[in-house]
């Protein structure tokens, strides 16, 4: 396949950024998106050029670092995948492709389509957890859960952390991917405890961090690799709602 | 030659792990605030030991590549973690867990640690219950089972096909939790290049912040690497792009020996390598052989007309189908250890058999499974295996039966460590996959997760607590200290080094040549004459890289270049290790198949009477390694011929 590639490229977070046009021949449609990058950066090292910054790592589609915005949707044009597990043959030959970082302010750029995501990080640390020491535990088959709020459960739990539920909202909210986590303690009786201060402490560290609120377009749901789906943002707002009362 | 303790407890075999609990030295909470550890990794051992030491009180400071801790590759594990809990009732006992991890790692591992490792097992998945991680369940509520390779009995625990994704964000949790307490201090980005070592203890790491390239000094009283395994030494793995050996490799020059290093795991079920862009391999659960069936074509030329093209898998009639697990090992099936099942595969392949496009690969056919059950209830078992294979294949696997080989997935070998899990420098530590304990030479599925979440959860807190009981009047040193200042000025002189060669050849295309010379020679089968030209190969190609690698960009910068060259340099002298391992190991064991060492059936061939040790290999300098034994002594299990038949 011969393809163009547009990327943004920033030399580094304060720099301005700018697109650079490539062209690329001779790529095999069973090749995955980041191993087109990959040969596209071999052609710039040849060439005395900077390689094009990404990341990514587990390349099976559960580690969640890959990240890139192409042709307008986070992940590209598959439906429920990753970059990483993103393929070629999804394109056609001669295709402009455009290539852009996570687009969104609580993610400032780091180099070219390298984000920084730590604000999830602090999201989680402010409640994203049962409060439970290390020994001590009770014997696990003490607490039983239903199979159904247990699958529901492991749906929610199943995000992982990549960001394209912000990237894809307009205007950068992060309630699904908070909303998963309130979710899948919401779920099940170790959460419930802790369920009031969770969903508090979570949802403001998310407004302080400056994401976006929810305006119902649900785009983070079409676009999640995981398929996350949009009702645990309503079991959020109940939630939130309810602890908010008391 | 010195001789290695390891410091195993006195007592029986089932009350050693008691005995030691009850007897070590402990750390009053005013002191613990006082002591600083430091834990490179943040996996399954790291995560759980910084958030279980955190919790005790210790000021802990934690160190990852990646941009979140959440994204160490612990998250890959799909299949499930075992644990002794016997709940399917089918005569499981923590007795029996202990025997099949030693029969499974055919004999080479030591005894009590793999003990202690079946005793905890069930407190695991208590705690990971706790946490409020999603394991599946069985309608009346409680936790369901599945079998594994190399067990007669169902002791799976599982979340689906990501277990180990829930187990990795239950320690990520905990760990959160105790960032937000302020007992961890978290450092995403950043990179251990070397150890630093005061008056021979291991005092602190020098780190480089993957952003600003700028070195950093770190002080701890203790150091604990949980730095995984090295399997991408053979460049196409089933490991992450940036999981690498660099950290457990330079503790090994600084004095911790390293053991076992050409245990390598091959797993069975991977998507075969399909062309010289690939960059990594992935790999379909074990849990699929529970009701997969893995055959290749009976004829030769049902292969060769399958390899061309004009054969479908499904117009191959079942007499024509030769089901080689079932046949070969009926009393364990498609679920013999992950050794046996790739070196079988391997066999039929070289035999003329294999099929798909490259004739390296064989069956993985759910059509029976799928016909007894219903579509359904697979695709509620390994939905999401199936969506994964069919993404990166373009074929749907419910129809076509999937095509899989045998691709690196794991290694046994690491950093030699006693009882405490302390390795040859003291106050430094390794846990989960960068240390040998507890699979020898061979790992059975789902052990991975529960060996990580042992030594985090369970075996760490005490023993680091242990050691640190003699370490409470040592007060926090100074970064400044001339110790600290040559560790970072000989790191900076390396990566400065790197940066002036300004060859020809990019990283990738040396990491992609040792890997060709790893996996052709030290691969899945290996014999002396191999290994021996391995040695020079890898030796010429070390040279080749440090004369002629091309790195673009700067020192002080974001720089994934630089970042794989210094891990590829390391591989390149870790490479050699191994095959220098396998050259002694004149045997075959588990994943260390040596031509020369074979029984008339293709099995392996073992050697007690010469090889029932651990080789701890000491560096020595430049590509010189000398060897020492840790003899192994079996008092609760006869050493038997590994059989699966």
């Amino acid at each position: 396949m011969k393809l163009t590639l547009k990327i943004w490229r920033q030399k580094d977070a304060k720099s301005t950024g700018k697109f650079v046009i490539y062209s690329l021949d001779g790529i095999s449609p069973n090749c995955s998106f980041l191993e087109m990058l990959d040969i596209l950066n071999e052609d710039l090292i040849r060439k005395n050029d900077d390689p094009v910054v990404f990341d990514h790592d587990c390349r099976e589609g559960i580690c969640g670092m890959c990240s890139l915005y192409i042709n307008g949707r986070p992940h590209g044009p598959d439906d429920a995948v990753t970059v990483c597990q993103l393929h070629m043959r999804k394109f056609k030959d001669g295709d402009t492709i455009v290539i852009e970082p996570w687009r969104a302010k609580p993610f400032p750029v780091i180099k070219d389509l390298m984000v920084d995501r730590t604000a999830f990080d602090k999201i989680i640390q402010e409640g994203g957890y049962v409060s439970v020491n290390t020994g001590g535990a009770a014997e696990a088959n003490n607490i039983l859960v239903g199979k159904e709020n247990s699958e529901l459960a492991m749906d929610a739990a199943a995000c992982i952390g990549c960001g394209a539920c912000v990237a894809a909202c307009k205007n950068a909210s992060a309630m699904l991917f908070v909303s998963a986590k309130v979710s899948q303690f919401a779920l099940l009786p170790q959460g419930q405890i802790e369920a009031k201060q969770r969903v508090k402490k979570m949802v403001k560290m998310m407004d302080e961090l400056g994401f976006g609120n929810c305006t119902n377009t649900y785009a983070c749901e079409v676009e999640c690799p995981k398929q996350i789906s949009r009702s645990n943002i309503a079991r959020m707002n109940r939630e939130f709602m309810c602890a908010k009362m008391v | 030659m010195a001789e290695l303790n390891s410091k195993i407890p006195k007592g029986p075999l089932t009350s050693k792990w008691t005995y030691y609990k009850d007897h070590q030295n402990l750390v009053n909470p005013s002191n613990k605030r006082k002591l600083d550890v430091v834990i490179v990794g943040t996996g399954l051992a790291g995560a759980a030991a910084a958030a279980s030491l955190g919790e005790m009180g210790f000021n802990v400071k934690i160190f990852c590549y990646q941009d979140s801790p959440r994204r160490a590759h612990s998250i890959a594990a799909q299949g499930g973690i075992n644990a002794a809990k016997n709940y399917p009732n089918d005569g499981d006992s923590v007795y029996r867990l202990f025997y099949d991890t030693i029969k499974g790692g055919d004999y080479r591992a030591r005894e009590a640690n793999v003990y202690r490792l079946a005793e905890v097992s069930n407190s695991i998945i208590d705690q990971c219950v706790a946490q409020g991680v999603p394991f599946a369940r069985e309608y009346g509520g409680s936790l369901e089972n599945r079998s594994f390779g190399g067990a007669q009995v169902s002791r799976t625990f599982f979340a689906r096909g990501q277990t180990g994704q829930q187990l990795l964000l239950g320690s990520y949790s905990a760990l959160s939790r105790q960032v937000k307490l302020g007992t961890v201090k978290l450092f995403e980005r950043h990179e251990m290049m070397d150890v630093v070592l005061v008056d021979g203890k291991a005092r602190g790491i020098i780190a480089r912040d993957m952003i600003t390239g700028k070195l950093e000094r770190h002080f701890g009283h203790a150091v604990v690497l949980a730095t995984g395994g090295y399997g991408n030494v053979f460049y196409l793995s089933t490991n992450a792009m940036g999981s690498n050996g660099s950290a457990i490799w330079q503790i090994f020059k600084k004095g911790a020996f390293f053991a076992n290093p050409c245990f390598t795991q091959i797993h069975p079920t991977c998507i075969p390598v399909h062309g010289d862009y690939q960059s990594k391999l992935t790999l379909m659960s074990e849990s699929l052989r529970n009701d997969g069936r893995i055959w290749v074509p009976k004829r030769k030329e049902d292969a060769e007309a399958h390899r061309q093209g004009k054969l479908k898998a499904n117009d191959i009639a079942e007499e024509n189908r030769d089901y080689f697990l079932e046949r070969r090992y009926p009393a364990f099936g498609n679920l013999v250890p992950r050794d046996v099942a790739s070196r079988a595969a391997k066999e039929r392949c070289d035999a003329g058999f294999g099929v798909g496009s490259t004739g390296l690969a064989v069956f993985l056919d759910f059509r029976e499974s799928i016909g007894r059950l219903g579509k359904n209830v697979i695709e509620e078992r390994y939905g999401n295996l199936f969506q994964m294979y069919e993404k990166i294949v373009d074929e749907n696997p419910y129809i076509n039966p999937m095509m899989i080989y045998p691709a690196v997935h794991y290694t046994m070998g690491g950093t030699w460590v006693d009882y405490e899990l302390q390795t040859t420098v003291t106050g430094l530590f390794a846990a989960g996959e960068a240390n040998f304990s507890d699979h020898g030479a061979n790992r059975l599925g789902a052990s991975a997760l529960m060996q990580g979440l042992a030594d985090g959860y369970f075996v760490l807190p005490y023993s680091i607590q242990n050691y640190l009981s003699g370490e409470i009047r040592i007060p926090r040193m100074s970064t400044d200290k001339a110790e600290f200042a040559e560790a970072e000025k000989a790191v900076q002189t390396r990566l400065e080094k790197l940066m002036s060669i300004k060859g020809t050849k990019s990283v990738d295309i040396f990491h992609k040549e040792l890997g060709k010379i790893m996996w052709e020679y030290v691969g899945m089968a290996r014999n002396e004459a191999g290994l021996k030209k391995a040695i020079e190969l890898i030796r010429a190609l070390r040279v080749e890289f440090w004369k002629d690698v091309k790195i673009p960009g700067s020192l002080y910068e974001v720089n994934t270049e630089l970042e794989k060259a210094s891990r590829v340099a390391d591989f390149l002298e870790l490479g050699e290790l191994m095959a220098y391992d396998a050259l002694n190991r004149n045997e075959s064991c588990g994943g260390h198949f040596r031509e020369e060492y074979q029984t008339e059936e293709g099995e392996c061939k073992r050697n007690d009477e010469d090889y029932k040790y651990v080789a701890a290999w000491e560096y020595k300098g430049d590509g010189e390694f000398a060897m020492h034994k840790e003899p192994l002594v079996y008092e609760e299990i006869e050493v038997k011929q590994r059989v699966y038949k």
